[in-house]
């Protein structure tokens, strides 16, 4: 099995060579459903990039790469990041809409940031190190 | 860190997210949490998922959102300044100079939360907001990603590859003190603050360490 680690979950999924995986894996993923047309999301489709569709399996890589977003593996291979694409990211910046996100408390209890709606938001960052 | 500050404002439609960029995870970070005694969120980001999701460098850094849950102001410094570049490291001490012109920047900083809060000022216009807004290249989105998969495998028993993904995604995104300095801490606690940690800091030349917020 391999670890695949998206911005916000992480999967594990039968794979071969690379990221080669079942249609329906690649789904659960990445989110985008292969079709005739390529890979579709809602009502976008990006067409795969040539030998990276056979036999109902994806190679997510190549897929990923497509959308211009990173996929980067640990030496052994059995451990992938798909990271967020730069464009996708600065487009959501620019919206200026603040990304929302959900973290735990020291207790384990989540928090969404949309939760404060209609609040003013001071977001600050820290560490120990 | 912002107790004060927020018992000021709590009243007025108003709340501190404090996020703790922390790959060893809540029970580390504790100590520090418990010792703020605060009553405004304080959450804990071991993935540093904030940074990603904000593009941001470093800590602390802050973004204001407003009632909307629009950015009117971007990633900036949060009330910290250069001052300690210049500290006497053998006694870990500022010159009085020094010290005094840090805090002052500190209440400058604070002062600008407040009056945002209580009269709108210091909250910028979309298009200055977006101008200000780093660009994440396709290098820092590698670096992320690389940063993801290193403190997974620093989590999961692989500590050689877990270092040499981190050391790969600070190559990629050097301007990053968090990634640095995280991966500096997951091998050492102190080590991010060491001797290595001082010399990037000398390196840096002319360039600040902690940008000033231009308010």
């Amino acid at each position: 099995m391999t670890t695949i680690l998206t911005a916000t979950s992480e999967y594990s999924v039968e794979t071969r060579n690379g990221l080669w995986m079942k249609a329906a894996d690649a789904e659960k993923v990445t989110g985008w459903a292969l079709k005739p047309e390529g890979m579709c999301r809602d009502d976008l489709c990006v067409p795969l990039p040539p030998g990276a569709v056979s036999g109902g399996e994806v190679d997510v890589a190549a897929f990923w790469r497509r959308l211009g977003g990173p996929a980067v593996a640990n030496k052994d291979g059995d451990v992938w990041a798909l990271g967020t694409p730069a464009d996708e990211r600065n487009a959501q910046l620019q919206g200026l809409e603040a990304p929302d996100f959900a973290l735990p408390d020291i207790d384990g209890k989540e928090r969404r940031l949309s939760e404060l709606r209609g609040k003013k938001v001071f977001l600050a960052t820290w560490a120990s190190w | 860190m912002w107790q004060q500050l927020y018992s000021e404002l709590k009243d007025k439609n108003f709340m501190v997210v404090a996020v703790a960029e922390e790959s060893r995870g809540a029970d580390h970070a504790r100590q520090w949490i418990e010792a703020a005694k605060s009553d405004y969120w304080q959450l804990v980001d071991v993935e540093h998922r904030l940074e990603d999701l904000y593009n941001l460098v470093n800590v602390p850094q802050a973004v204001w959102i407003d009632e909307q849950g629009k950015i009117v102001r971007p990633p900036e410094t949060a009330g910290s300044t250069d001052h300690f570049r210049r500290m006497d490291l053998k006694t870990r001490t500022m010159s009085p100079e020094d010290q005094a012109a840090r805090l002052a920047a500190r209440a400058a900083y604070l002062q600008a939360v407040r009056d945002w809060v209580t009269t709108g000022k210091f909250a910028l216009d979309d298009d200055q907001v977006r101008a200000r807004l780093p660009e994440v290249t396709p290098q820092i989105a590698e670096a992320r990603a690389r940063f993801r998969l290193g403190v997974w495998l620093r989590l999961n028993g692989d500590p050689v590859e877990g270092d040499r993904q981190m050391d790969e995604a600070s190559a990629l995104h050097p301007e990053s003190w968090s990634m640095w300095r995280q991966a500096a801490d997951l091998d050492e606690v102190g080590k991010a603050s060491g001797p290595d940690f001082w010399e990037r800091v000398k390196a840096l030349g002319d360039k600040p360490y902690y940008p000033a917020p231009d308010l």
